[in-house]
């Protein structure tokens, strides 16, 4: 009886391990594929074979995209632009999030709300108005212009995700810290903040993307070559299709290497830190 | 607490600051526009049209086509966003060896540029060189699916491409989620001889819901807006325009056919939309219920 209990957990697991690849497998296929498609020779570009490493494989896309391309010109303004949206989304986060956790005013809720409504408008409410915007303030072609767009557009969920953390702290833990003489800001710095960890890593995680994979809004504003940014840069690969195919994918791969690396480093934080329930309160 | 009233300004101004510049004054301009016959040619001469765009928005002969579309395109992709995420976080969520390895690879999706990803599966769903294609010929000895010709395999397409995307966000959430559901209740649940189906659907479920509420929530408003998936899968909403959703169809209107005042109105109707079925839904489940 024990013995065919412990054969069938046995089976179940193998099972589970099976379908765990399976899905796995599926899932990180069209990576692999950009991948291969990197490294394939320009005779064969338009191959038929299911073969992940092509044959006559090699990194010359690669080489081609690094240095016959203005690939550094947009990595170089890609990463100023992601660097200062995570900048100033850490900052604005932290702060709001935390006045909706903790302080009492008018309009607290409907705050909230309005956060959420923001979420609702369609890229195309916002895009031709805003390029009026930007050129009424002389934002139009600047780096400037894009890190202010992406800025408000990565706020309100990462506002949400401060606040829903902040909600778990315990406020006894700052009401301590200011028995003991610190001041109201001084708790939210000393005590909270660092409590938050996962939470700001989130939020910096979240800001970093928004500004360095968003297109739509970087083509409106951004017209100049010097100052495009990686989706940009890349997006002028791809238009050519069929001779920069290779190209492209090797920009590709090279443009999710660093985002990827972070989403893997940071993952633990993404399970503990991502606390969607903060919407209960 | 007592907090002054400085302080709260001061940690509250910059976020609505940077929001009511870049979302809010756009939203008002937007509602201006939409009211003008404003497009390329009438950018700065443009004349008033009252309601006259609303009301182009209903003679619209596609409108319904296209709205049943996107409640079709939303439901779709939130079902098994919903269904795949929380079934790989449960296997996930066991003691398995190599955890760590099969999370990070899973959330990969998520990780990559929406536009890399879109563009890519645009290439695997080629007729000809596509890997959906080999794999369905070689494989599986089944025909070739001419992915880009039929208005049904044009939908399929960007919509296989979403799940694909969207599944790890869900997952990742209800991991999270599941970490905080106290181990003593299954533990009860086991002694009263529940099983493991019951488990899910009268613990796990349950105690889930405060997580998947906002996801749903967030989920239904990202998939009913989202533009990149099927303007990049698809060409730009082809074959013969069959392809769209309201969104993209919009965005073709303003930025195709430079329907400015035109597709300011649609925005503003995708948006009405979209806020009454959330405020219906945030009602129905009370999932602002906690916000003092």
């Amino acid at each position: 009886m024990k013995r065919r209990g412990a054969a069938a957990r046995t089976a179940g697991r193998i099972l589970l391990y099976l379908l765990l690849t399976a899905i796995t497998i599926v899932t990180v296929y069209p990576i692999v594929q950009i991948f291969g498609i990197s490294l394939r020779p320009a005779n064969e570009l338009y191959s038929t074979s299911l073969r992940i490493i092509p044959e006559g494989a090699s990194f010359d896309s690669y080489r081609k995209v690094l240095f016959e391309k203005d690939f550094f010109v947009w990595l170089r303004n890609s990463a100023i632009v992601a660097l200062a949206v995570s900048v100033f989304g850490v900052t604005f986060a932290s702060t709001s999030g935390y006045a909706f956790s903790r302080f009492r005013f008018r309009g607290k809720k409907t705050g909230m709300i309005v956060i959420l409504v923001t979420q609702m408008f369609p890229a195309t409410m916002l895009l031709l108005p805003l390029y009026v915007i930007m050129s009424a303030l002389h934002l139009v072609d600047t780096l400037l212009g894009i890190i202010i767009a992406y800025t408000a557009t990565a706020l309100p969920f990462c506002i949400w995700t401060m606040k829903g953390y902040y909600d778990t702290i315990p406020v006894d833990l700052e009401e301590a810290a200011m028995i003991d003489g610190t001041t109201r800001v001084g708790a939210f710095v000393r005590v909270t903040l660092p409590l938050s960890a996962p939470a700001l890593v989130i939020t910096a995680l979240f800001s970093f993307m928004a500004g360095w994979s968003e297109f739509i809004v970087a083509r409106v504003i951004i017209n100049q070559q010097k100052l495009y940014t990686l989706p940009l840069g890349l997006e002028s690969l791809s238009s050519t299709f069929q001779t920069e195919w290779a190209n492209y994918a090797a920009g590709s791969i090279i443009v999710c290497i660093p985002v990827v690396a972070l989403f893997l480093l940071l993952s633990r934080f993404l399970i503990s830190g991502l606390t969607l329930g903060g919407v209960k309160g | 607490m007592r907090t002054s009233k400085t302080l709260i300004w001061l940690f509250l101004l910059p976020s609505a600051v940077v929001i009511g510049c870049v979302v809010f004054y756009p939203f008002v301009y937007n509602l201006y526009i939409s009211t003008t016959n404003m497009g390329l040619y009438t950018i700065r001469d443009y004349a008033f049209k009252g309601f006259g765009n609303y009301r182009d928005i209903f003679l619209e002969k596609d409108l319904w086509y296209y709205l049943g579309k996107t409640i079709v395109w939303t439901v779709v992709n939130l079902f098994f966003h919903m269904v795949l995420g929380i079934s790989i976080a449960l296997l996930l969520n066991r003691p398995i060896a190599g955890r760590g390895i099969y999370r990070a690879l899973l959330i990969l999706p998520w990780a990559m540029p929406q536009y890399i990803s879109a563009l890519t599966w645009k290439g695997m769903f080629n007729y000809q060189y596509g890997s959906v294609n080999l794999i369905l010929t070689r494989w599986l000895h089944l025909p070739a699916i001419e992915w880009f010709s039929s208005e049904t395999w044009a939908f399929i397409a960007p919509i296989i491409t979403n799940i694909w995307l969207g599944f790890p966000f869900v997952m990742v959430v209800t991991l999270g989620g599941l970490q905080s559901i106290p181990r003593d209740l299954y533990e009860a649940a086991e002694i009263d001889g529940a099983s493991p189906w019951r488990k899910f659907w009268n613990i796990t479920l349950p105690m889930l819901r405060p997580v998947l509420t906002p996801a749903i929530i967030l989920g239904t408003i990202w998939t009913f807006n989202n533009l990149n998936v099927i303007w990049l899968v698809t060409e730009r909403g082809l074959p013969a325009d069959k392809s769209h959703i309201l969104v993209t169809y919009v965005y073709k209107a303003a930025f195709t056919y430079y329907r400015y005042g035109y597709a300011a109105a649609f925005s503003v109707f995708i948006f009405l939309l979209l806020l009454g079925f959330v405020l219906v839904y945030i009602r129905q489940t009370r999932a602002l219920e906690g916000v003092r």
